[in-house]
């Protein structure tokens, strides 16, 4: 059975191990496009993880302090505001000279106290303000350490390195090495880091700041875009007449919500800060950025829910004599309502991270307290992820790692929610 | 936080409002025998006289607002004493911004002549009888919303009909927005753009190849006359998204392939979540890892290689953006690739081809029109890009091909000359609003392009 009839399938039998060799070449390529894929999220969040979590412990020094009333009170009056002013920091070196006491010349000692954080005094402070009747008496008190002390506790510093390439000499890691040998070194975790604002001190600087302004910058966000997004697309996908003008508005909002960020940014600065005297750096005027920034991602997910609730919801609503809007409110709005929310927590999430628009308007200023409303100088988190990131502080890179797994906790928690929302109460019709 | 108290007391008003409304209504049908001879639920009576109260006060209060510094100027600049009022305009702002400066308690510039303490002094004057105004003013319109309606209410008032009217109405103010946002967008930028063509020629813009934007302070400083041609930053822009695209486009559309048609629903389920945690990831997270690991790696590999890399280099950056933007193209083309008919499948597999011929031959083909507009969508995302270029690309604008060498982008630029402190009417900040026009151009004609091809191509299978 020779017959020319085989040769078809002979040439195909011939070409079939290459074709086959060739099949799981291709498949082997895809599987290795998602594999790099999710190498990629592994490494980006365990590059995160291990340079940040340290971040979350802060290395504590004790210090025998005596308060002394010459140095806090010296006239004897009792006077809160004399007390609120005194010269902490003074009875922090008076105690580490006596833990120290063979240290004399002027040098050595400013060296000496870069041990604690310039800030420690404040511990003092709140403790005297507390109770005045601590003047005079001597106690314990565990204060900040200064952030080259915490990085060389937590190993970031290389005793090994030559001395010059160090940012501690031999001379202070002796001091430490006494500290450690009296127990008078300590980690413990971080609560500066959740309750202070920034700082120009790494050891100090917190995210409670950043977080209330993101929070406020956010919370008018939801205010401003949810009701505007819900409007309109009740308008589009409900009245508006098919024409020409509903068109451009559909394309406008397509290309909107494509537009870069950065755009965003320049419309608020150009529009809301030059025109309207909106006050730079504060949570509103962000919040109008970012409102018209998520828009058309709301709206395009609003009008996708109110799309999916089948027209027989509404012929039944209006073969009972309800009137337009009422079909609207009353009976598809609800079933929507799901989706819409899905939309506006996806918004919500992008907004939150969003970090390019906002440095146009201001809101990466230096700003120590904690914003109290919508019109104080504000931060919020990505700004401050950027503007740590830029400090050349070696304790700022875990401060910023630990400042994103903040920030990402929060975004995952939304995205969840949005996934569990549109599972719980997803409905085919 | 005045007018956000007189916001509440308006508030207060309409939900006063509609009570009163509600009432009336009750009351009229009690007069004329029964609810049912009313024409509305009374509910809409009160929606009515709510509307009322609410709409003409919260416009008279943003009219109030929005001319209250601009009105109150003019009124103190009117009163100041001839030698001051005839002072050149920025002068006379400056005179101003000391006066204002004064009556809200701030550091003033200047010292105090007794002539602007007058002016301070007026000013906190009228300022305090202006918001008194408005306050009363605000407060008299919303009631006599109220009155008004509650007077008209009568069984035949079509309210309800009246409050959906209204109600239509402001949803397309709200539905007008997004095209306000356009127009804000285009005479925001334009504006400004208008203004720096003004100082420097629009050849120069579009065709110089030097950009340094350092104007000289002094007329005798060397060296500082500022050059503002944008080819080096475009051609950097073009050089990181490439770059970005390099990555993004094989890996993106890779796994769409095997995710949309090898892939088990389970394999499916759950890798398709976890590639789209990318797309939910911060820009700024981005950055971060692309300056703070990415770029010393880049840079360490190369030396190890022998190597010259910048610490910047235009590679880490892109490459990051490359991550960031796999699953904005994977998800794209994963749409297109599910909207190829599966009879188009059936056909090629019943031909007796592999399911990579199918694939290759049939399905990438179908699919080509829609996968190249998601590429254009994700090429404008990486052109406009802003936070990881910020963090992990230069400043120094150097026209070169090189990956390994640091470029600057336009997004850097537009940040670097917007933040810090400006001056309107300097040509460094107005060239950040021309790059701003120049962007938002480029993008915008990549995103209609790429839109009206997607669109085409799910009609066409549709």
């Amino acid at each position: 059975m020779t017959s020319p009839a085989n040769s078809t399938v002979d040439i195909v039998r011939a070409g079939l191990p290459k074709r086959y060799a060739r099949e799981r070449r291709f498949r082997l390529m895809g599987m290795l496009a998602i594999g790099l894929g999710l190498v990629f999220v592994a490494i980006l969040f365990l590059d995160i993880f291990s340079k940040g979590y340290t971040a979350f412990q802060q290395t504590y020094v004790r210090i025998q302090v005596h308060y002394d009333g010459s140095v806090i009170d010296p006239a004897g009056t009792e006077n809160p505001d004399t007390l609120a002013f005194a010269d902490y920091m003074a009875l922090l070196k008076q105690s580490l000279r006596e833990v120290f006491p063979e240290v004399t010349d002027r040098r050595a000692k400013r060296d000496l106290y870069q041990l604690v954080s310039p800030g420690a005094g404040q511990v003092l402070r709140d403790r005297v303000l507390a109770n005045p009747e601590i003047v005079g008496t001597t106690e314990e008190v565990w204060v900040l350490a200064n952030d080259d002390i915490d990085m060389l506790v937590k190993g970031h510093i290389d005793r090994d390195l030559p001395e010059s390439n160090r940012r501690l000499d031999d001379r202070s890691l002796a001091w430490f090495d006494r500290l450690v040998d009296q127990d008078a070194i300590e980690k413990r975790f971080n609560i500066t880091f959740f309750s202070s604002g920034d700082s120009r001190q790494p050891e100090q600087a917190g995210i409670a700041g950043a977080l209330m302004g993101s929070f406020y910058t956010l919370l008018l966000t939801l205010l401003f875009s949810f009701p505007l997004a819900v409007g309109s697309a009740i308008f589009l996908e409900e009245f508006a007449p098919k024409n020409k003008w509903t068109d451009l508005i559909e394309i406008n909002i397509n290309n909107l919500a494509a537009v870069p960020s950065i755009i965003f940014g320049l419309l608020g600065l150009a529009v809301f800060i030059n025109f309207f005297g909106v006050p730079r750096s504060t949570p509103l005027v962000g919040a109008l950025v970012l409102t018209l920034m998520t828009l058309p991602t709301i709206i395009i997910a609003s009008r996708s829910a109110l799309k999916s609730v089948p027209p027989s919801i509404r012929e039944a609503a209006m073969g009972i004599g309800a009137s337009p809007l009422q079909t609207q409110f009353h009976h598809v709005l609800p079933l929507a309502m799901p989706g819409m929310l899905t939309g506006t927590i996806i918004g919500m999430a992008q907004a939150l991270g969003e970090t390019a628009p906002l440095l146009m308007i201001g809101m990466i200023a230096f700003i120590v307290d904690v914003p109290q409303g919508f019109t104080d100088p504000a931060t919020v988190l990505p700004v401050q992820i950027f503007l740590w990131a830029d400090s050349p502080e070696r304790a700022f890179v875990e401060r910023t790692s630990a400042a994103i797994m903040v920030l990402l906790a929060f975004l995952i928690t939304m995205n969840l929610t949005a996934v569990l929302l549109r599972k719980r109460f997803e409905r085919r019709w | 936080m005045q007018s956000s108290f007189l916001l509440f007391v308006i508030f207060t008003l309409m939900i006063l409002g509609y009570l009163a409304g509600r009432r009336r209504s009750l009351a009229v049908a009690r007069m004329s025998r029964g609810p049912d001879r009313l024409h509305s639920l009374p509910a809409y009576y009160g929606f009515y006289a709510a509307l009322w109260a609410g709409i003409p006060a919260l416009f008279l209060l943003a009219t109030g607002v929005f001319f209250q510094d601009w009105i109150i100027t003019k009124l103190v600049v009117a009163d100041l004493p001839e030698t001051l009022r005839t002072l050149p305009p920025e002068q006379l702002g400056l005179v101003m911004n000391d006066i204002r400066n004064m009556a809200t308690g701030n550091i003033v510039s200047t010292e105090i002549t007794p002539a602007i303490q007058l002016a301070a002094d007026h000013y906190v004057r009228l300022r305090d009888l202006y918001s008194t105004a408005t306050w009363i003013l605000v407060t008299c319109i919303s009631v006599l919303g109220i009155i008004m309606v509650r007077a008209r209410i009568s069984p035949t008032l079509r309210a309800r009909n009246r409050v959906e009217r209204i109600v239509i109405v402001i949803m397309m103010v709200f539905s007008s927005i997004a095209i306000l946002t356009t127009l804000g967008v285009i005479f925001s930028v334009l504006y400004e753009s208008l203004q720096f063509f003004r100082k420097v020629p629009v050849t120069e813009f579009i065709f110089g190849t030097e950009w340094s934007p350092q104007i000289a302070l002094r007329a005798d400083q060397v060296g500082a006359s500022g050059s503002f041609g944008s080819i080096p930053l475009f051609a950097g822009t073009l050089l990181i998204s490439v770059i970005a695209m390099l990555v993004a486009v094989p890996i993106g559309l890779m796994s769409a392939i095997y995710l949309s048609d090898y892939a088990s629903a389970r394999f499916r389920a759950l890798t398709k979540p976890l590639l789209e945690i990318l797309a939910g990831i911060p820009t700024v997270v981005y950055g971060f890892f692309a300056a703070l690991t990415m770029a010393p790696f880049i840079r360490n590999l190369g030396e190890r290689l022998g190597m010259e890399v910048a610490s910047e280099s235009a590679l880490a950056a892109g490459l990051v953006m490359g991550v960031m933007i796999i699953p904005f193209v994977s998800s794209l083309s994963d749409d297109v690739i599910n909207a190829v008919p599966q009879s188009l499948r059936d056909g090629s597999n019943a031909l007796g081809a592999t399911r990579s011929e199918t694939i290759k031959k049939v399905v990438f083909p179908a699919a080509l029109p829609g996968i190249v507009g998601g590429v254009l969508l994700a090429m404008s995302r990486a052109i406009g890009e802003t936070m990881i270029v910020v963090m992990a690309a230069g400043l120094s604008a150097n026209l070169t091909a090189n990956p390994l060498e640091s470029v600057t982008t336009v997004t850097v630029q537009i940040v670097t000359l917007l933040t810090g402190d400006q001056e309107f009417d300097s040509p460094k900040t107005l060239a950040a609003f021309a790059l701003g026009m120049a962007l938002f151009a480029v993008t915008l004609v990549m995103n209609v392009i790429a839109l009206r091809t997607v669109r085409k191509y799910r009609e066409q299978y549709d």
